[in-house]
């Protein structure tokens, strides 16, 4: 099967109508938006990394983020799960404000993420970076592991339950007993979404997650991405330069440069948009 | 389950392993078979097995330097004996045993009380702060236990600070140290202490919050995106070793008849650092063996006499040098790996 044909089948599964002006799909408009972005900005030092950065993201939406090296791609995740403060705007998560939040109590509120330069637990086996994501998902005291009381043995039970079946999204439940560190490259970054999707976010934010998968496995990414949509009704947001995916899957796609959108729109109104090629491509000279 | 089985059959051959040796010291010492020098060794022994092995609980596990686990360990020395002194007077306690554990938990309670105190502040930093911080607590608290003054006039407990004028018998005198009515602390409840410390550890490596711990010291950032509380699971684990120390000083300070505050000197610190890195950092079981052999070690190492700890900072480079050897590593995990198969083909048997 050669990939044009791949991402017109994927295309074709897209269950929903391509949204056009209003970004958010045409079937979130009654809930409240997951994400809601005003003006954001930040400052290092004098350098305006991102500025006026305006976005919406509709509750069940897919969406991407792209631009080219250094826009300022990742310092947007960094500022909407609070690893960075933002100097300017605010950040709106399922209506509530996030200002002077950190990142865990963002995280508590229906964010996750994944990172750029995998940061899996490596010593760790599979299933114990999965049960780690359910933290907050599980919960038992430290007085109750010590002692062993039966909520230890209920509480692990049911981190292992829900570990495997997080993990089986992916086929990877026979893996579960395996370090993390010795997993090839594309697992570690399956197994970072599902350690991701383990915290039950409503917005699951994805720094490149096809980077260095195979077309193979970047399709089937493709596949997975919308079969979590599906299955756990949440948003996801991603950063990716492989664009088959970004076009394939992406519902609303925002394009950034030097820290400032230049566009937003669907793939169609993307691909046509001027302002964007020349981003990518460069100005054609006159004449 | 196959894991889970796995840790647990591994926990229970090393338990005991841990247990055979205690018996194996105790008819030793109830035969005679063991040397005098040896046999007084025994509490010391247990006692830093267990500063080792909370000091990995900091070191190894939440990926923290503490260079000042002396400092809890004296507090707990000190708040042990008079807690044992004031207890007998005030609720006449007869039984020596219940006096021991209660000094125990006393001095348990004030290092884990100190520890809060340090880890509020510093360990919502990130950085080596930790490892400032408690090297000057561990001087700190050495002077200060140094102009403490503290006597028992009847029921009534007095304290003074730089000031030895105080009515009643003086049970903490400054610089002299602590003096012990009676040693109270025996061979067995410092073995007793030890499984405590290893049931403490162990169950809150393999828990939720242990995972949690382990979590914030490999991926600091990851950990704080999964929505772990970085502060309170590194507080967590400091509190937890401060604790078990203050409880281990307490052991310490009622097995001698008198102890100063000198004996928690930072080289105290230190020696238990070197069990920890000996022993291999998060290795819990490796810092048993490196303490229990290295506090035996210069006693053994008396016949040459002056050169004596020569011999011993030769044994320890030594030690290094063999484990860090690469042919010796790649020997010992292919053991293990052949251990771990057999285990797991074990178990694979046990399930049919």
């Amino acid at each position: 099967m050669t990939q044009t044909q791949g991402k017109k089948r994927l295309l074709d599964t897209r269950m929903v109508p391509a949204p056009s002006q209003g970004i958010i799909p045409e079937r979130d408009l009654l809930s409240t938006p997951v994400l809601e972005a005003r003006h954001l900005g930040i400052e290092f030092g004098g350098l305006k990394a991102v500025e006026d950065f305006n976005l919406i993201i509709g509750k069940t939406e897919i969406a991407g983020l792209i631009g080219p090296n250094g826009a300022g791609k990742t310092t947007v995740f960094n500022l909407l799960t609070k690893v960075y403060q933002p100097t300017m705007g605010t950040v709106l998560l399922n209506g509530k404000d996030t200002a002077g939040m950190n990142t865990v109590q963002a995280n508590k509120l229906g964010i996750a993420r994944t990172f750029q330069n995998i940061r899996l637990f490596d010593n760790m086996t599979v299933e114990d970076n999965v049960r780690i994501g359910l933290h907050n998902q599980v919960k038992y005291g430290m007085f109750t592991g010590i002692m062993r009381l039966p909520g230890y043995w209920k509480g692990e039970r049911r981190q292992h339950e829900k570990a495997l079946e997080l993990l089986s999204i992916f086929d990877m439940q026979d893996l579960a007993g395996v370090r993390a560190g010795s997993l090839p490259y594309g697992a570690q970054r399956r197994l970072e979404i599902v350690r991701a999707l383990a915290t039950n976010p409503s917005l699951l934010l994805l720094d490149e997650p096809a980077a260095g998968m195979n077309p193979h496995e970047t399709e089937e990414l493709m596949h997975n991405i919308i079969k979590i949509r599906d299955q756990f009704k949440i948003a996801v947001m991603l950063i990716e330069h492989d664009m088959n995916l970004v076009m394939g899957i992406c519902e609303g796609i925002c394009v950034l440069n030097y820290g400032r959108i230049i566009a937003k729109g669907t793939a169609d109104e993307i691909q046509a948009n001027p302002t964007v090629i020349e981003a990518y491509l460069g100005k054609k000279k006159e004449g | 389950m196959k894991k889970l089985k796995k840790s647990t059959v591994n926990n229970i051959i090393s338990f005991g392993i841990v247990i055979i040796a205690f018996i194996i010291c105790q008819s030793m010492i109830a035969s005679g078979a063991m040397k005098r020098s040896l046999r007084g060794q025994m509490v010391p022994i247990c006692v830093y097995i267990v500063m080792a092995i909370s000091l990995n609980l900091v070191v190894g596990i939440s990926g923290e330097l503490s260079l000042g686990h002396a400092g809890f360990m004296s507090i707990g020395a000190f708040s042990g004996i008079i807690a044992a002194t004031w207890l007998n007077a005030v609720f006449s306690i007869e039984s020596e045993l219940l006096q021991l554990i209660l000094a125990m938990v006393i001095g348990g309670v004030f290092a884990g009380i100190a520890g809060v105190l340090i880890g509020i502040p510093v360990l919502r930093l990130r950085g080596d702060y930790l490892a400032i911080v408690t090297l000057a607590f561990g001087e700190i608290i050495r002077n200060v236990l140094n102009c403490l003054y503290f006597s028992l006039d009847g029921k009534r407990l007095h304290v003074s600070f730089n000031n030895p004028n105080i009515p009643g018998t003086v049970l903490v005198n400054g610089p002299a140290g602590a003096t012990v009515a009676n040693k109270i602390a025996t061979f067995p409840v410092g073995f007793a202490l030890i499984i405590f410390t290893l049931i403490v550890v162990m169950n809150l490596i393999n828990s939720r919050s242990g995972r949690a711990i382990m979590a914030t010291r490999d991926n600091r950032i990851a950990a704080e995106a999964m929505g772990i509380n970085v502060t309170k699971y590194k507080m967590m684990a400091f509190v937890t070793a401060a604790v078990l120390a203050g409880m281990a000083g307490a052991l310490y300070g009622l097995n001698f008849s008198t102890v100063a505050a000198s004996k928690f000197k930072f080289d105290t610190s230190i020696l238990v650092l070197v069990f920890v890195v000996l022993g291999g950092i998060g290795n819990i079981w490796g810092s048993i063996i490196a303490a229990a052999l290295l506090t035996v070690l210069p006693e053994l190492l008396r016949t040459f006499a002056d050169y004596r700890m020569l011999v011993y900072a030769i044994v320890l480079i030594l030690v290094m040098l063999v484990t860090n050897n690469p042919m010796l590593r790649s020997l010992f995990s292919q053991l293990a790996r052949r251990r771990g198969r057999e285990a797991q083909t074990q178990v694979g048997g046990a399930d049919e």
